[in-house]
């Protein structure tokens, strides 16, 4: 019979172990979160030519920031600031979405961080982007 | 004394449920960051963005495309 129960607690602890492999994936497929990333998508086309001439910037923090405003032409410097706070904006949305969707709200620092790093891991070769403050050319 | 095996069972699988919660999944996290990030900049699916392909590009001659023949 004690036999028996210990082999119970061995299989509870292979359960409880799976169920830490079933939740090894955070769960990215909400609607919240697909929204996000289809109006961040679409904003990508614009900003795209800013990040390549250096007038915005990856920040380390997970977000953008404009690094050389003096890289566009004065008229559409209006229109820079906006993209870069909508961005900003979106990407903010988009780390709470993952944590909250994900059932730990806590978790929105560490999903900024996480994205932090692979932003500028992805980042094409002559993009900027910060560290340690400085603005460093990928 | 069953009463106390029980109560270690329930402890054990409690304790495993709640450290599985508490502990922030940092290489899901990556995976998941890198998915969002290939798809907000459209780095897959075959629509990569021709930025920097110009320095790929001017290879004069696509040598070893004929090396690929099966051999049969």
């Amino acid at each position: 019979m004690k036999k028996l129960l210990l082999s119970f607690v061995f299989a509870s602890m292979i359960l409880a172990n799976s169920w830490a492999n079933a939740a090894a994936d955070l769960e990215v497929n909400t609607p919240a979160i697909s929204a996000i990333k289809a109006s961040m998508q679409k904003r990508h086309n614009q900003l795209s030519p800013f990040y390549a001439s250096g007038a915005i910037g990856l920040t380390q923090d997970g977000l953008i920031a404009v690094k050389d405003a003096s890289a566009v032409p004065l008229k559409d410097r209006g229109g820079l600031n906006g993209l870069v706070s909508a961005e900003n904006a979106d990407r903010a949305k988009l780390y709470k979405e993952i944590a909250t969707g994900n059932g730990h709200p806590e978790w929105q620092g560490d999903v900024q961080n996480t994205f932090a790093a692979r932003w500028i891991d992805k980042a094409q070769s002559g993009w900027f982007y910060q560290n340690a403050g400085a603005w460093v050319k990928k | 004394m069953y009463k106390n095996i029980g109560l270690l069972i329930l402890a054990t699988s409690l304790a495993a449920c709640v450290t599985i919660n508490i502990y922030f999944p940092a290489a899901a996290a990556e995976k998941a960051a890198d998915k969002i990030i290939d798809e907000v900049w459209q780095l897959k699916d075959g629509k990569k963005v021709p930025v920097d392909n110009p320095t790929v590009a001017p290879s004069e001659k696509p040598v070893e495309a004929p090396v690929e023949v099966p051999a049969k």
